[in-house]
């Protein structure tokens, strides 16, 4: 039905890829696999008509085509869902979800009742409890996330392109959009699929095509791959164990957090993190962990409560107070409270640390770029240059760049809110070694992170909130996967 | 080295374009190609100039400055009440123009960093109160009987006006500050994304006064400037200035969005600006026509620069 014929995109003198051709199906869930910056994206924006491609071209229902805009390709029924959120956030979400295809009276006058009740069928269909009259604003990440689903779900499209849907999304929604990408399949709906979760694809997926270094390695029908196979195909090596040893913490305390309030949001949170340790906050979404970093970090502070560094207490009220008490954070929200698009990659890593290159307020460029080119190489952040706008690196190369600006500053405590989301499997055991060896250096490390496998494996403790209280501190090394979920569950 | 080479390809594009249009001004009039001229056209654009520099800080932030023009004529007139033969010493109306200005900028940057009220509106409203105080200061008249020591600041210094040399000496100041001063650095990045940038520690707050209060002081000395250029403080002086200070600054490259743009940039739409204005008055085009010509000229440049940045 669509077919990518050597289909091929440059950026900037680079090919990011190369001629490649791959057939979609009706009725077909094909995952396209492949590490950040394999093109699994590009491919699908030009599927889409986001980007036009330098090479090849697309064919659609027998015939050659070429889209000059999303649009193009809408009315021709192929709808994408974006691992970037684009939501409207002052329109309700309704409004958001009809956008472009709004039911229209005579005259263009807006239905409204039709628009309300065409989202409520669709967030229905998605078993989502979002009232369609409430503004985009105020909904969660996840939320969000649904409300994009439904939006491109609206489209009655043919072809549905899915960029990671499932990355901010709790279990249970998890499961709700599987159940209806199964109704879709049943009728007739091609399915193009990304993710990074191993689990889904192989749940999902009727075929698996394998990117890598934008080339197509591999496609396959899924039952003929496993994850080892899968892992191999898309790293091109094996990986023998992305989760480096533990090393036992100290026993000198670094921050006691005691009865931390902000109604509703969370309540009389309290715990301690020592030097050297790894300490994860886990929780359903919605259950208050990044509210509870976001107090300790000065973005949102608490109402009640302590916190309590080397000892002696202190006030956060912003990030500049918790940045010199020596706390740095990586935020989850990376395009919203991370990245400053137009600056380059380079002066986006030294911005918190800035005064450090300054002799009194005058940069010193010199120290400047030595620092950067430092950073770079130590952080293997890929760039072109230095100058390059953060905007154009891929999600786990502008990671890294965001790590590089939290530690640049030398921070004795070091927030991770979920540092791991919506990159490649290289980055991640590139992240995860590194959190290790700031452990082993005497840091300490608060981990939020919705993998479970994760913070099983690199945290020494598990703080587990459920709806803003505390309902369980455990031993990483004792308990299990189960165990953290019955804490997590809501009763 | 993207960001670089489209940074060069706007200046050298701007650039053609001022050439382009001094190229058919030297053709088309026997006045404009000449050392009188030029010096006529810099003794032009230094008010705009200073104006542009000042406002190019707040653009940067991601805001705006409609009170510049209402905020020259109420500088002006504080700085010519002071200015009168035998009062003070020269250097006392001075300060007070300036320090009219600072204020002004100082108040528009509390509304908008302490009051959150959108920089469009707080420095509308300056704009208007602004004028109004410098009705009610003069009674709507003229103030003039000015110093001569004041007066002189509109004169030549080793044959150059001062006020382009108070022009040139802004504009490298304020291009030395982006470049080499931590403040420039945070002045891009809140402009980039302010939310990143406070979660980043940038102190948000105080580096947006800082950029309005900044403004304030350039609009200050543009207005005293602009006093001792026409020897009397003027409460109707500075109409829509804001508009060929802000245009200027916009056609130079700088995101009205926030987050981009150069000093460079600013200084050729000042020049371009300038050109266009003294060339259609050697022209003898009517004023009438010249608001039009301008206009389209304007909004012609900025949609050229953006479809060459597209493409």
């Amino acid at each position: 039905m669509l077919r990518a014929h050597e289909l091929r995109k440059d950026f900037g003198g680079l090919t990011v890829l190369h001629p490649t051709s791959v057939e979609f199906r009706p009725g077909e869930v094909h995952a396209l696999m492949g590490e950040n910056g394999a093109g699994k994206s590009t491919l699908m924006k030009i599927l889409a008509g986001l980007y036009p491609p330098d090479g090849g071209h697309i064919e659609w229902r027998g015939a050659r085509t070429d889209f000059a805009s999303p649009h193009d390709a809408l009315m021709a029924g192929i709808a994408m869902i974006h691992q970037e959120l684009m939501p409207i956030p002052d329109l309700t979400v309704a409004e958001n979800i009809t956008l472009g295809s709004e039911p229209c009276g005579r005259f263009g006058r807006i239905d409204r009742r039709a628009q309300l009740a065409r989202a409520r069928k669709l967030l229905d269909e998605l078993e989502a409890d979002i009232a369609p009259p409430r503004l985009m604003r105020t909904l969660t990440v996840a939320q969000t996330q649904v409300v994009e689903i439904a939006k491109a779900l609206g489209r009655q499209a043919d072809v549905i392109l899915m960029d990671e849907p499932t990355a901010a999304l709790s279990d249970h929604e998890v499961g709700a959009l599987f159940r209806a990408i199964a109704r879709l399949k049943a009728r007739g709906v091609a399915i193009v699929y990304t993710t990074h979760k191993m689990d889904e694809v192989f749940k999902l997926a009727d075929r698996i095509s394998v990117l890598r270094d934008g080339r197509l390695v591999s496609t396959a029908a899924a039952n003929e791959l496993d994850p080892s196979k899968l892992i191999k195909l898309m790293v091109g090596r094996e990986l023998a164990d992305v989760f480096p040893a533990r090393l036992a913490a100290s026993d000198e305390v670094l921050l006691a957090v005691e009865g931390l309030t902000r109604e509703p949001a969370y309540r009389d949170v309290s715990f301690r993190i020592r030097r050297g340790e790894v300490l994860a906050l886990a929780g359903l979404m919605g259950a208050g962990r990044t509210e509870v970093v976001s107090a300790i970090y000065g973005l949102q502070p608490a109402s009640g409560g302590q916190i309590r560094l080397k000892g002696r207490q202190i006030s956060i009220r912003n990030p500049q107070d918790a940045l010199a008490a020596g706390i740095g954070m990586v935020t989850e929200d990376r395009k919203g409270l991370g990245l400053i698009p137009a600056l380059g990659v380079g002066q986006n890593i030294t911005l918190t640390a800035l005064r450090d290159f300054c002799h009194g307020q005058i940069l010193d460029h010199t120290a400047e770029s030595a620092a950067i080119a430092a950073q770079l190489s130590e952080f293997a952040v890929k760039a072109s240059d230095p100058a390059q706008p953060i905007a154009q690196l891929s999600g786990g190369n502008q990671q890294k760049a965001l790590l590089a600006r939290c530690l640049l500053g030398a921070p004795d405590l070091i927030i991770l809110d979920e540092p791991t989301r919506g990159i490649d499997i290289g980055a991640k055991a590139e992240i995860y070694a590194l959190i290790q060896k700031l452990a082993r250096s005497g840091k300490a490390i608060l981990l939020v992170s919705s993998e479970l496998p994760e913070v099983l494996s690199l945290a020494h403790r598990i703080v587990v909130l459920r709806r803003g209280s505390v309902a369980a501190t455990l031993d990483a090394m004792t308990t299990d996967q189960e165990t953290v979920l019955r804490h997590a569950m809501p009763l | 080295m993207l960001s670089l080479d489209r940074n060069l390809l706007h200046r050298f594009g701007l650039l053609l374009v001022i050439l382009l249009v001094g190229t058919a001004l030297s053709l088309s009039t026997d006045t404009f190609l000449g050392i009188a001229n030029f010096t006529n056209v810099a003794r032009q654009v230094s008010i705009n100039g200073i104006l542009a520099v000042g406002v190019t800080f707040v653009l940067l932030t991601g805001g705006v400055d409609l009170s510049l023009g209402s905020v020259v004529a109420l500088s002006g007139v504080a700085c010519a009440t002071f200015a009168h033969p035998g009062d003070h010493s020269v250097l006392v109306p001075i300060a007070v123009g300036l320090l009219t200005g600072v204020a002004c900028g100082l108040l528009n940057g509390v509304l908008v960093t302490r009051g959150g009220v959108a920089p469009f509106i707080v420095t509308l409203g300056m704009m208007t109160i602004a004028r109004g105080l410098a009705l009610i200061f003069s009674g709507g008249r003229p103030v003039a009987n000015m110093s001569n020591e004041l007066t002189s600041l509109a004169g030549d210094l080793f044959g150059i006006p001062i006020p382009v040399l108070c022009f040139t000496g802004v504009a490298l100041a304020a291009w030395f500050f982006l470049r080499n001063f931590r403040l420039g650095r945070h002045i891009y990045a809140i402009g980039g994304n302010e939310h990143a940038a406070r979660a980043a520690g940038v102190p948000v707050e105080r580096v947006k006064l800082f950029a309005y209060g900044l403004c304030g002081l350039l609009t200050g000395l543009a207005g005293v400037v602009l006093a001792a250029r026409i020897t009397t403080g003027q409460p109707n002086a500075g109409q829509a200035y804001e508009l060929d200070a802000i245009a200027a600054v916009v056609i130079g490259g700088t995101s009205l969005a926030g987050g981009v743009g150069t000093i460079t940039g600013t200084l050729l739409g000042v020049l371009l600006i300038g050109v266009i204005n003294n060339g259609l008055d050697l022209m003898g085009v009517s004023s009438y026509y010249q608001a039009v010509i301008k206009g389209v000229i304007i909004v012609g440049a900025v949609w050229l620069d953006r479809r060459q940045a597209r493409s």
